[in-house]
């Protein structure tokens, strides 16, 4: 339902010692009409041009510190807000070359009332300065 | 004085522009105030962030806001988090708990009517009606598509209700029920997608003469050999009742709350798809006088070609509602 607008323009950047990045990091928003437990969010699935990220090099978070995905599921105490921007952040030697960069996200959330996991996705070409 | 429908928002139409930061939960309540629309539906889990830790400051903020606005919170859109676990569904006793939270903030904040979701178990809602009556809370079990009124599924909880002699647990219809026409909105996003025209058209004039949509997916999907639009386009079917706009009076002893769902007001105020001309004289008729709370939901399906201005839907809405609700008054 808000599939267009789940990865935050303008957010990518790399993280890290400026000299030796180890990683990248955008914003994003949850796919879905109300807030959501941590626990009830299955899969953040990143790919960076062309390239699937690795589960366990995903971390999320909300403002209360990074969750592996698997912490997530556990995260019963803490909440995705409807319409919060969350960061996520992906362990990638040398971080991103600066310029343009095809940035995909999958979610994959455990709806209670849907018979089928609900997923939603975002594609966005952004910029490394 | 007679008894009369009244008017109401649920802050769900203006998910689009909250979502995006466009609009605050202020900006929506005095918007649904300047157009004559006294009642405000809520959806915690999307305007309370803090969700479920609602303190008393809180609580008085959202009575405070209904004063300075004229308005009154109509009702509380409650949600139940089975799956929260991944190994195991909650309990009964967890689900119990979990309900008895969000009749307990429905208390708080004054809200009479909790919409409960549809697939919550009637047994489950059975044990819960004890608290549901100590806090004067009435439980509405959404009666969304493709249920409908009479679905077996839907009269389990109005056999429980009658069994128990309580005013606490009943139904809440969504409007979304009586689908008399496809929605245009929906016809053209699967054309953006890749649908024929023609073969959208068929679509179309199948679910016009009402004809069975397992009937019109096989048409598509293996005769006309359809193309993956083409197929969800008549899938989604599968969702989109018809139910009889007439049966609505009987069951008015049960509901309290009407959602008014809608994907699209034409420039002229009409509703292309619902078949509110209809109902609105059943409820008249019944001397219903609960409020019919606006629920825009056509931002996901016209988002990826224009802007969503979902203040101007909600508008055309009402101003439809003002004129049914006269006309079916004046027959009265």
């Amino acid at each position: 339902m808000f599939d267009k607008y789940l990865i935050v323009d303008g957010s990518l950047r790399n993280v890290g010692p400026d000299h030796a990045p180890d990683g990248f990091a955008f914003e994003a928003k949850l796919g879905y009409y109300r807030g959501l437990g941590l626990s009830m969010v299955e899969a953040l699935d990143v790919t960076i041009d062309g390239e699937p990220v690795p589960r366990d090099a995903v971390r999320f978070d909300e403002g209360n510190g990074p969750l592996t995905l698997d912490e997530m599921e556990t995260a019963f105490d803490r909440r995705w807000p409807f319409g919060a921007s969350a960061t996520i952040t992906v362990e990638h030697r040398g971080g991103l070359a600066p310029g343009e960069h095809r940035l995909e996200l999958s979610q994959r959330l455990r709806i209670s009332y849907m018979p089928f996991p609900s997923i939603n996705a975002d594609a966005k070409t952004l910029a490394i300065s | 004085m007679v008894a009369s429908v009244k008017r109401g928002v649920s802050l769900y139409s203006f998910q689009e522009e909250m979502f995006l930061g466009q609009m605050t939960i202020e900006d929506c309540v005095a918007f649904a105030a300047s157009i004559g629309a006294t009642g405000i539906e809520i959806l915690p889990e999307q305007n309370m962030p803090s969700f479920p830790n609602i303190d008393d400051r809180q609580v008085a903020w959202w009575k405070e806001l209904m004063v300075k606005h004229g308005t009154e919170l109509t009702c509380y859109d409650m949600f139940l988090d089975t799956k929260v676990r991944k190994d195991r569904w909650m309990t009964d006793e967890e689900q119990i708990d979990s309900i008895r939270r969000d009749l307990i903030l429905c208390n708080r904040l004054g809200v009479r009517n909790m919409r409960v979701l549809v697939f919550v178990r009637p047994d489950i809602l059975e044990r819960c009606v004890p608290y549901a009556e100590e806090l004067d809370v009435h439980m509405g079990v959404e009666v969304h598509a493709p249920w409908h009124m009479e679905h077996a599924w839907i009269l389990r909880t109005v056999e429980v209700a009658d069994r128990l002699g309580t005013k606490h647990l009943g139904l809440l219809p969504d409007m979304g029920i009586f689908m008399k026409h496809y929605p245009p909105v929906y016809r053209d996003r699967f054309i953006r997608q890749g649908a024929r025209p023609e073969v959208a058209q068929f679509i179309v004039e199948q679910h016009e003469q009402k004809i069975m949509a397992e009937y019109t997916i096989y048409e598509v999907a293996v005769k006309m050999k359809g193309n993956p639009a083409e197929v969800r386009m008549a899938e989604i079917l599968r969702h989109q009742p018809f139910a009889n706009p007439k049966r609505i009076r009987d069951y008015i002893p049960y509901f309290r709350h009407i959602q008014a769902k809608f994907y699209e007001m034409t420039e002229d105020d009409r509703d292309p798809t619902h078949a509110y001309d209809e109902v609105i004289p059943e409820l008249v008729a019944g001397g219903w006088d609960g409020y019919l709370s606006s629920e825009y939901e056509g931002n996901r399906w016209i988002q990826d070609v224009q802007t969503v201005d979902s203040r101007e839907q909600v508008r055309r809405q009402h101003r439809m509602f003002e004129r049914l609700i006269a006309q079916a008054e004046g027959a009265r």
